[in-house]
């Protein structure tokens, strides 16, 4: 089942796929907008780029999290789901992978371009790749608890965006502060590992949490 | 005699306990008040660092201990409501959470005011300062989520998981001076060493935080009152009450 449910939303996904490229989109030109904002000064723009894209990634995740599960609510798959013998924790966890591999993977990918722009150094984009390969899932995982809270609610992405944005903030600086000690000469171990620390967390908990208040929207 | 703890577990029975336990909160709130800020301005001593500015420690330790303490009891109502599917629990809790929240800006917002004059800056994103941040917002999402959802029962539940999963910024906020290289100022007091500070602050500060303990009580239960008239408004003993005072 876990596996099945996987490949079905990466199957919707791919149907839709102009969802998944206007999660990228947006994150770019979020990303893009900040030097044009601050100017072009090249010092500043090096120190600001692991926060700004950060920043950029955890609004880009935030944006898509609706779709999670709200268009199986709707049609009533979701109900037929929670019905299921199967753990409702394996489907949770099946939707936020894929909800990752159609948001996050993306956004790790074009990370190190986007890095470019911003003139960090080698090591600098390895770590910010490898600090949103990390940062990513936890995001997904983290934000499916909220989307799970909000469904069918009026309020839409901006009530999502206020449950889940604080619980996101440490992932955010930790994950900007990673690239950021690697700018600075020293390592990103630390940082990097609780990051690792996060995402293994939420693995472990957020799928239950999640199930719990798809139990509560359910109802 | 066999007694029955669950007595005060029905809204009608607390909204009358509640109703008689208010003025014995209040009173002893602004008895403690007064005394608390005479001691704060009058006894206790000039700091020998600090001069006269570090007067408002007896508003913002204990408003930011009622903003950790508060949290960690709305969640605890909460996961008893959702636990035991108790309707009053859960009032309670969404009672809390404007306190809460209260008590959090004020935390911050003195903490802003001593910052100026003693570490030169308004506002630095310390690990402390930064998990205070978050414990407002965590406040303030619980309330919107209450508030967006239609159903009581469904808000009461959801708004308890949330709450739940906030829980865990409790710990970092406490040990992030212990954690991290903070701007902010270590633990002075704690429950195994003895204070660092002189007894006459430390007693202001007690007695201040008693005080808003005893505010926070009363509050609670007053709203908590104003939230079981609400959703009980269609049984029978509100209608009865309300009869009786119109």
């Amino acid at each position: 089942m876990f596996l099945w449910v996987i490949q079905r939303d990466l199957l919707l996904a791919m149907r839709q796929r102009s969802d998944v490229l206007t999660t990228l989109f947006f994150f770019i030109i979020v990303v893009s907008l900040f030097p044009l904002g601050v100017g072009p000064e090249m010092n500043m723009l090096r120190s600001m780029a692991p926060g700004v894209v950060w920043v950029a990634a955890l609004l880009a995740s935030m944006l898509s999290l609706e779709r999670m599960f709200s268009s199986d609510y709707l049609d009533g798959t979701l109900e037929q789901m929670m019905l299921s013998p199967q753990p409702l924790i394996l489907l949770v966890l099946g939707k936020a992978l894929a909800h990752w591999m159609v948001t996050g993977v993306p956004l790790v990918l074009i990370s190190p371009i986007l890095g470019f722009q911003f003139d960090l150094q080698t090591d600098a984009l390895l770590v910010l790749a490898l600090s949103l390969l990390l940062g990513t899932p936890v995001l997904s995982l983290i934000g499916a608890i909220g989307a799970a809270l909000t469904l069918g609610l009026r309020g839409g992405g901006v009530l999502v965006s206020l449950l889940v944005l604080p619980l996101y903030i440490p992932v955010l600086i930790f994950g900007a502060g990673a690239v950021e000690a690697v700018s600075a000469g020293l390592g990103a171990s630390a940082h990097l590992s609780l990051l690792g620390a996060f995402l293994l967390l939420s693995l472990v908990l957020a799928p239950w949490a999640t199930a719990a208040a798809l139990r509560i929207s359910t109802e | 005699m066999a007694i029955n703890w669950f007595k005060y577990s029905s809204p009608a029975s607390f909204y009358s306990l509640a109703g008689k336990l208010i003025p014995i909160f209040s009173i002893a709130a602004l008895i403690l008040f007064a005394v608390g800020l005479y001691i704060s301005f009058f006894v206790a001593p000039t700091d020998f660092q600090q001069s006269e500015a570090y007067r408002i420690i007896f508003i913002h330790v204990p408003a930011a201990w009622m903003s950790m303490f508060l949290y960690l009891i709305m969640a605890g109502w909460a996961a008893i409501g959702l636990a035991f599917n108790t309707r009053l629990s859960s009032m309670i809790a969404t009672a809390i959470a404007p306190t809460g929240a209260m008590f959090t800006f004020l935390a911050l917002w003195t903490g802003a005011l001593w910052g100026k004059p003693m570490w030169g800056a308004w506002w630095v994103w310390d690990a402390r300062l930064t998990s205070e941040l978050i414990l407002l917002f965590l406040y303030i999402g619980f309330m919107a989520l209450q508030a967006a959802i239609d159903d009581p029962r469904r808000a009461d539940k959801a708004g308890a998981i949330l709450a739940l999963v906030g829980v865990i910024n409790i710990p970092i906020i406490y040990f992030s001076v212990k954690w991290w290289n903070t701007l902010h100022q270590g633990a002075t007091v704690s429950l195994t060493e003895s204070p660092k500070m002189a007894s006459t602050m430390l007693m202001g500060m007690l007695i201040m935080s008693i005080a808003c303990w005893m505010y926070s009580i009363a509050l609670v239960l007053i709203r908590t009152r104003t939230i079981v008239l609400e959703r009980e408004r269609h049984t029978v003993w509100v209608s009865e009450l309300h009869k009786g005072t119109t």
